[in-house]
Order: structure tokens, then C-alpha cells, then sequence
């Protein structure tokens, strides 16, 4: 019996203080966290169009949409669109004109593609593919040779799958979007 | 506090009981992060810090602990400074936890932390348990360095994200897939457990 309290009461000890470090640790990084979050949205919307000097925020049918502005006058809309790569979750941040047709830029903010591979969606080369990119009718891809027409971007070579991940996580988010934004006018 | 064996306790995590190369312990995060010789570097830092925390707190209180309950009790302890950790790094070096992604988490399961517990630090002093801790967490970390290295070297041409090979390298991808972990995992202990018998044998004669 004796045993038996001790442990219980070990265990209950151990459970308590963890509990307290916790929160205190939780108390101190969340705001820093959260912060951060802020800021990669920021950094990527300004890196998206970088004549901005402000952005709004807006949410429209579920969707989140920033509006960049340069004073005052509107650049374009920013937003969010995720999902699944070749390993896990492609999440970017994607820049597209009012007229809602051609793509300003893209900035992939969180992805687990293969290094040396897939992960090069991730540099200037492929990203720099999506500026003036065409919306209409949808993005399409080629493999191992350039692109012929303006909605059409090159894959990376040995990373088709991640490629196409890109291209239909726009597609789709855009496709939402520009339902969305129509009914708004 | 009372520490006779203490140089022998530290140097032994460095080379003859080295935890990735002579126990084979903690394979999750050695193969799987050490594409680039930074995230090896982090990731050892924070074995590191979970390793050395605990192990002061649960030599400080291993005789409060019942044999029965141990193993939760360490887990408890282990998991509240991996989480610790994981907010730093959230915090502090955003870009750097994103890379980790869900090996920082996965600090919890790493048998070398556990291991060390069980062996070492319930049948040890405060000062003796630190100092274990301090030599396995620094013979962790320099062989993920080395390993990182390695495979940045020969996967981007890179070392600490500094061009070490010129524009004429083409990059060996299969280094910075987990093939090339692999790979040079098995030469690196290779070579190190030949040095040691050598080393060992010439000590004998």
C-alpha cells in the first residue's frame, strides 16, 4: 500500500510540475510564434509585389485574401493555398492581378518535398515561372522542354509530381477565387 | 561533489562509447536530417539541451522515483523538455524548425536520451550524470556535423551553406536522398569501428 501511494503521488508530482514548465514555456513562445507567422505572411506578400506599401486582409467565403495596395491604388489580391506534394503539404502564397488572369508571383512557405529534387520548387528558377503566368483556362505544365504558351510552365526535372502539385493547388484555389470574387462584384 | 571519473565519463560519449557510432543508437534523426550540415548542427544542439536537462533533473530525484514507475516518470520529464525545446526553436529559429518539421517532436523517442537514463543516470551522481550527458550530447552532435557535412558537400557543393565546389560539380543527388544517409552512414562507421581495433590492438602490443 505504501508502494503504491508513493507512486501515485510521484507521478502526480512529476505530471504537475511538467504541467507548470509548460505553460510558462508556452506563455513566452506562443506570441513569438505567432509573430513569426505574421511575418512570413508579410515578408511574402511584399516579396510577391514589391511596389506595395500596405496590404488588407479579408476573408471571403472561407477563403483568406490580402489586398495589396500602393497608396491606395489596388495591385492585386494575395492568398494562401495548400496542399498535398510528394511527401506532405505544399503551402504557398500567391499573387494574382485584380482582373484575377495573370499571376504576379509565388512564394512557397512550407513544403517537405525531396531535397535536391522536389524541393527545388522552392528556388528562384521555378518560381520565377509563375510571373505573368496566365490563369486561363487553367496552368498547365510541360516536362523537359520550355514552355510554348503563356499558361504553360516548365516542371522540374525529376520532380514532375511535385511540379503538378503546385500547378493544381493554384488551379483550384484560383478556380474558388474568382467564383468567389465574381459574385463580390 | 564527489566526481573521480569524470574525464573518463566525458571522453567516452567523444570516441569509444560514441553514441551514433559505436551503440548505433538514435538512427531516426541521424539519417533524416542531415541533408544539410546546419539542420545536423540544430538538431544535435537540441538532443544536446533535452539530454543534459534531463539527466540533472532525474539524478537529482531518481532515488524519490519507484522502480515500477520509472519509465513514465523519465518519459514525462524527457517529453516536457523536448516540448521546451520545440517552442525555442518555433520561436527563435523559425526558418531552421520548419526544416526539423516533426524530428524535434520525435526528440521524445530517441533512445539515446532513455538510454542514457537507464544505464546511466539512475545508478550515477548529479556531477557524473552531467558530465555523461555533456560527452554524448557533443559525440551526437559532431558526428550529425560530420555527417551533414558530407552529404551537403557532395549534395549542393555546399558546407554551412558556403560554396566549398565550384560551378563544375554536378550535385550527387542520391547524397541528399535518404540512399545517400545510408550510404555514408555505413562507411563513417565502418571507418571508425577499423580505426578503433586498430587503435585498440596497438594499445595491446
Amino acid at each position: 500500500m505504501r508502494k503504491t501511494i508513493q507512486m501515485i503521488s510521484v507521478l502526480t508530482i512529476i505530471g504537475l510540475v511538467s504541467g507548470t514548465v509548460l505553460v510558462f514555456t508556452y506563455k513566452y513562445a506562443n506570441p513569438l510564434i505567432l509573430d513569426n507567422q505574421k511575418n512570413e505572411i508579410k515578408e511574402a506578400i511584399f516579396k510577391i509585389f514589391p511596389k506595395a506599401d500596405t496590404y488588407e486582409k479579408d476573408i471571403i467565403e472561407d477563403s483568406v485574401i490580402f489586398r495589396a495596395k500602393e497608396g491606395g491604388k489596388l495591385l492585386g489580391y494575395a492568398f494562401l493555398a495548400e496542399g498535398n506534394g510528394y511527401q506532405g503539404a505544399i503551402k504557398m502564397m500567391a499573387g494574382i492581378e485584380p482582373n484575377l488572369e495573370t499571376l504576379v508571383g509565388i512564394e512557397i512557405l512550407e513544403s517537405q518535398e525531396t531535397p535536391g529534387l522536389g524541393q527545388e520548387i522552392t528556388e528562384e528558377e521555378f518560381k520565377a515561372q509563375f510571373k505573368g503566368l496566365m490563369t486561363s483556362p487553367k496552368i498547365t505544365y510541360v516536362k523537359n522542354k520550355p514552355p510554348e504558351r503563356p499558361n504553360e510552365i516548365r516542371a522540374v526535372t525529376g520532380a514532375t509530381v511535385s511540379s503538378s502539385a503546385v500547378v493544381s493547388i493554384l488551379n483550384e484555389k484560383i478556380k474558388k477565387l474568382k467564383n468567389a470574387l465574381q459574385k463580390l462584384r | 561533489m564527489h566526481c573521480k571519473n569524470c574525464g573518463k565519463e566525458f571522453c567516452k560519449g567523444l570516441w569509444r562509447e560514441n553514441p551514433i557510432f559505436f551503440q548505433v543508437l538514435g538512427m531516426c534523426p541521424t539519417l533524416a536530417v542531415t541533408t544539410k550540415a546546419l539542420f545536423g548542427f540544430s538538431m544535435g544542439m537540441a538532443t544536446t539541451f533535452v539530454l543534459i536537462s534531463s539527466s540533472l533533473v532525474i539524478s537529482c530525484i531518481r532515488k524519490l522515483v519507484p522502480p515500477q514507475v520509472r519509465i513514465a516518470t523519465f518519459t514525462v520529464i524527457i517529453a516536457t523538455f523536448v516540448t521546451c525545446a520545440d517552442y525555442f526553436l518555433k520561436a527563435n529559429f523559425y526558418t531552421i524548425s520548419k526544416e526539423l518539421g516533426p524530428y524535434v517532436p520525435l526528440i521524445v523517442v530517441n533512445c539515446i536520451i532513455l538510454g542514457r537514463q537507464e544505464a546511466f543516470v539512475s545508478k550515477h551522481s548529479v556531477a557524473e550524470s552531467f558530465v555523461d550527458a555533456v560527452g554524448m550530447g557533443i559525440g551526437f552532435s559532431a558526428v550529425l556535423v560530420l555527417l551533414g557535412s558530407i552529404r551537403e558537400l557532395l549534395g549542393f557543393g555546399t558546407i554551412f551553406y558556403y560554396k566549398i565546389l565550384g560551378e563544375g560539380f554536378e550535385n550527387w543527388v542520391i547524397m541528399a536522398l535518404p540512399a545517400g544517409a545510408f550510404i555514408t552512414l555505413g562507411f563513417l562507421v565502418g571507418l571508425f569501428n577499423w580505426l578503433n581495433s586498430k587503435l585498440t590492438s596497438a594499445h595491446k602490443i
